[in-house]
């Protein structure tokens, strides 16, 4: 089956439940199954898989709750932003680190930085997989990488003292 | 300390700057501090956030099973038992012929081309994917003379997002032809070159897994297909068509 391994580690970063992202796999497969004639030749398969898993985790339980609990996103101009410490970030960040910086990240957040780099998707192909334009996408991604800097120093901030 | 171009740095890190834009952000980069150490910081964390979430979780081979075998399962058996015996027939009827109606209908449209992607994904699938395993054109193009009969060049990959893997000997039509591999992202295409004769039964079409795009250029048939984006694998076959231009 194609994607698997990837959706899969996906799925149980989004749900952050082993038993929730088997059940979402699962569901997505048959979905995309039963949709298959719904994918258009040419397109971008892995962005039309996402996209399932993503509409079918949203209506699940996690996914209702996840919505629900998260800000709004308001799609403000991408602003310049002060210098950080990026050496000491540099200095002290590991795998456990990010790691736990990831998994405490709203899902909006988490699923944008995955997709842009894990799954090494182009602004274009996450618009696509995620539903909404690239400039959302950009705002998004912004954001979501400053709220990970900030939870990261914090953390590191926190360790050296 | 403050610069208005950080917010060009994630476009930046990303790989989305592009032509003159790139061009001027580089430049910039060389005698800003602040841009500077923000491109590191986010290229490092950019790293390190796939290198902890990739392969985090995986999937077990008894689940991978479960999966396949519940897609497998056929739905005449599920309806059966919710809508009785005559909504199961009609639905098993309806479904045959419609797959029958599907399969003629794409079967035209993908012959040729589903060989091509199966050589594709048999590659993807093998331990040794390419013969020759190189990065530099220089060294795959010559590793073909005597192997297939017929030249071809390949293009200067430099400041572009494609990599090239290497290359092996690919067979169509009882024709030999040459198959590159190139990557772009995490994503591999395939190139396949061909005398134009061995292409001349085949129905250009596209397949419902991959992009593709086909063309013969200078007596050789040309096809390139992969899981990319459909405008990386227009881009790659733009720079393959320049470099068969005479």
């Amino acid at each position: 089956m194609p994607l698997f391994a990837s959706l899969y580690n996906l799925a149980h970063w989004l749900t952050q439940d082993g038993a929730e992202a088997d059940d979402l796999v699962q569901e997505t497969y048959l979905k995309a199954l039963k949709g298959f004639r719904s994918f258009e030749p040419g397109t971008n398969f892995r962005a039309w898989m996402y996209r399932i898993l993503r509409n079918t985790f949203l209506t699940s339980r996690s996914g209702l709750s996840a919505k629900m609990t998260e800000p709004l996103d308001p799609e403000g101009e991408i602003t310049a932003e002060s210098g950080t410490p990026e050496s000491l970030l540099l200095a002290r960040m590991d795998q456990e680190l990010v790691r736990n910086a990831l998994e405490r990240l709203p899902v909006a957040f988490r699923e944008v930085i995955l997709l842009c780099d894990l799954e090494e998707m182009s602004y274009q192909e996450i618009a696509e997989a995620i539903g909404v334009p690239m400039g959302t996408v950009m705002s998004r991604l912004s954001r979501a990488r400053k709220a990970m800097r900030e939870l990261l120093m914090a953390r590191v901030s926190g360790a050296s003292l | 300390m403050n610069c208005e171009w950080t917010a060009k740095l994630d476009r930046y890190v990303d790989g989305e700057l592009t032509g003159d834009e790139l061009a001027e952000f580089q430049g910039h980069l060389v005698g800003c501090a602040v841009c500077a150490a923000g491109a590191l910081g986010r290229l490092q964390t950019k790293r390190m956030t796939r290198v902890a979430s990739e392969h985090r979780y995986r999937p077990s081979a008894e689940f991978r099973l479960k999966v396949e075998q519940s897609v497998s399962e056929p739905k005449g058996g599920r309806w059966a038992r919710q809508w009785g015996p005559m909504l199961a027939l009609a639905a098993t009827l309806l479904l045959t012929v419609a797959s029958a109606l599907w399969w003629v209908r794409s079967s035209r449209v993908e012959q040729g081309v589903s060989e091509l992607a199966d050589l594709h994904v048999a590659t993807l699938a093998s331990a040794n994917p390419v013969d020759v395993a190189s990065t530099d054109r220089h060294t795959v193009k010559p590793w073909f003379q005597g192997k297939v009969p017929f030249m071809f060049n390949l293009p200067e990959l430099q400041n572009t997002p494609f990599r090239l893997l290497g290359g092996k000997v690919a067979y169509f039509h009882q024709k030999a032809g040459a198959q590159l591999l190139y990557a772009v992202g995490k994503h591999q295409i395939s190139v396949f070159i061909f005398q134009e004769d061995a292409a001349a039964r085949v129905n250009l079409g596209s397949t419902a897994t991959f992009s593709s795009e086909g063309w013969t250029q200078g007596g050789l048939w040309y096809f390139a297909l992969g899981d990319c984006s459909a405008v990386d694998l227009r881009a790659l076959s733009d720079l393959l068509k320049s470099a068969g231009r005479p």
